[in-house]
């Protein structure tokens, strides 16, 4: 039994949240190799090698993967599946885009967003936007996983490096062709893996709002920011902050919830951060039940004082 | 261009779900159910394509009980042109409904499917990607936006960190984003001609693809509960809550 996992980089290191994933691998198996499929991305390959548990690293690299279309690295991951037992890679628009193409060619079912290993064969996920958790079993010969990034302590770094290996690329003809990538300038850590996340939702009332009142607090405390569906429909905040069942699953030291009611999908993606503080002037909002500190205000006044006060 | 959309029918999301005691599942007996609003946002962005003149047909699929036929109703009422229904009893897990979809794919032929990006019940978000994997289709992932000029699809997709775009050669399969567009309200006036469209059920098992699934379901729990917290006075307060009882500012 060995797991691989497929690697989501950026050409020089991996995304810090692949040793959440590595995690989950160890946990289903004693072996894991990891994939690192791309152009000129020898130094993540590297990356992958020193981390604790991965016994061998697969480095495939043609300019098929520079763009990370779901086709080539699909074909990839079936051209080695064979020797696997378990298949993970990050439940994010990367892994989420490639997965399911690689659990539909081996006709076995993909298993989403496990949220902990029960073991080899079972895991539990979270489904209707974390309002159940059920725990499924599966029984196909190569299983195919996502994982919640968060819900996964990070793996260690090891003192010795795992050999790497290369991979013989694939290539496969694909009438999908990357045009641009048009990437969101910000000097702000990645919501993802910010130790704390600033969240905005209707209450900010504006554009100008979230920008003038929840930046400044976000800048003092080096935190990320995040927003709520409702805030980003609005067009408050982009949909890449969104926080939620529809967006990104958060789990940070510290939550701040600013002008958010508390909409279950909401919830869903934050629910599991270590201290939840919500600022809302409905006393009654949702969002209050699962804050461990809860303040009634009105926002204008209070993250002003807030940012001052800090 | 013939335009495919899969739609599924899913408890409604202002719905607060119940877990049943037995562990079995969740309560869905009398509980009012929706068209996914993922795949509503495809219905909608197919109905744009008929209205800018790309699309000449839009057709409906959904796979499950007969009660989906209310689901493609939906559909119709926002503008679908007919519906079809691959009808089957019991939860049909992703692969199955892809497998499903493949053989209608095969038989009508579209251009473009269109889908949602994941279904609010079982929160997968596999299907598109399956169906353009058992196909050998071009995908586009979490569209928020989509263009058709000279035969070609250029479709905006969300990714961490920013936006990327692709161009797809069709036939091609593209599964939305919530900023893709906006659902219409649908009106009473199309709800009527809704029922006029036609719905043509198709008997999953007639279809001749295998639905069995290895994936089985042990129980349904509710989720952990967090410890209530308490409400502090003003800013002042909360600064110090957080500086002295959990140190992480």
């Amino acid at each position: 039994m060995v797991a691989l996992v497929i690697a989501e980089h950026n050409d020089s290191a991996l995304r810090p949240t692949m040793l959440n994933v590595i995690a989950a691998a160890a946990a289903c198996s004693g072996e894991v190799h990891v994939l690192v499929a791309g152009e000129g991305c020898a130094a993540a390959a590297q990356d992958a090698a020193t981390v604790e548990g991965v016994s061998k690293v697969l480095l495939a690299e043609g300019a098929q993967f520079a763009g990370g279309l779901a086709e080539n690295i699909a074909a990839q991951v079936l051209a080695i599946s064979g020797e696997y037992s378990h298949i993970l890679a990050p439940a994010t628009p990367f892994g989420k885009n490639i997965l399911p193409r690689v659990a539909a060619k081996l006709d076995v079912s993909q298993v989403s967003e496990i949220t902990r290993v029960v073991s080899a064969d079972t895991f539990e996920r979270p489904i209707y936007a974390g309002s159940a958790i059920a725990t499924v079993r599966s029984k196909d010969a190569i299983k195919v996983i996502t994982v919640r990034t968060t819900s996964f302590a990070a793996q260690g770094k090891s003192a010795a490096a795992a050999p790497i290996e290369a991979s013989a690329p694939i290539s496969v003809s694909t009438r999908a062709r990357l045009v641009s990538k048009e990437s969101l300038a910000t000097d702000r850590p990645d919501l993802t893996a910010a130790k704390i996340v600033v969240a905005g939702g209707r209450g900010l009332a504006s554009r100008e709002n979230f920008e003038q009142q929840l930046a400044p607090l976000a800048t003092k405390l080096h935190a990320a920011v995040g927003a709520s569906r409702a805030a980003v429909d609005a067009g408050y905040a982009a949909n890449d902050c969104q926080v939620g069942q529809t967006g990104k699953v958060v789990a940070p030291q510290l939550y701040i919830a600013v002008g958010i009611s508390g909409a279950i999908q909401h919830l869903a993606g934050m629910k599991d951060s270590k201290v939840i503080v919500a600022i809302n002037k409905d006393p009654d909002a949702p969002i209050f039940s699962i804050a461990d500190y809860g303040l009634v205000g009105d926002l204008n006044e209070v993250l002003p004082q807030f940012t001052a006060g800090l | 261009m013939k335009v495919l959309v899969s739609v599924k029918r899913v408890v409604d999301h202002n719905v607060t779900v119940r877990v049943k005691a037995d562990g079995s599942g969740v309560e869905t007996a009398n509980v009012k159910m929706s068209i996914n609003p993922f795949d509503e946002i495809a219905v909608e962005a197919a109905v744009r394509l008929k209205e800018a003149g790309i699309a000449t047909e839009v057709i409906a699929v959904s796979c499950g009980s007969s009660q989906s036929q209310e689901t493609l109703r939906t559909a119709l009422a926002i503008g679908a042109d007919r519906g079809i229904l691959v009808e089957c009893e019991g939860e049909l897990q992703p692969l199955a409904v892809a497998k499903l979809l493949k053989a209608i794919v095969e038989k009508e032929q579209p251009q473009l499917i269109i889908a949602g990006k994941q279904a609010i019940d079982d929160d997968c978000s596999q299907t598109g990607q399956m169906l353009a994997a058992l196909c050998d289709l071009p995908q586009a992932t979490f569209a928020s936006k989509i263009e058709y000029q000279n035969n070609l699809l250029t479709v905006t997709r969300e990714v961490d960190g920013g936006s990327e775009t692709l161009e797809l050669v069709p036939p091609a399969i593209v599964t939305t984003d919530l900023r893709l567009n906006e659902p219409r309200y649908v009106t009473l006036p199309s709800i009527v001609k809704a029922k006029k469209k036609p719905i043509d059920v198709i008997p999953a098992n007639s279809l001749d693809v295998d639905i069995a699934t290895n994936l089985e379901v042990l129980k349904v729990s509710e989720p952990p509960a967090r410890k209530p917290g308490v409400k502090v006075g003003d800013v002042n307060a909360l600064i110090q809550k957080l500086k002295s009882e959990v140190n992480v500012i």
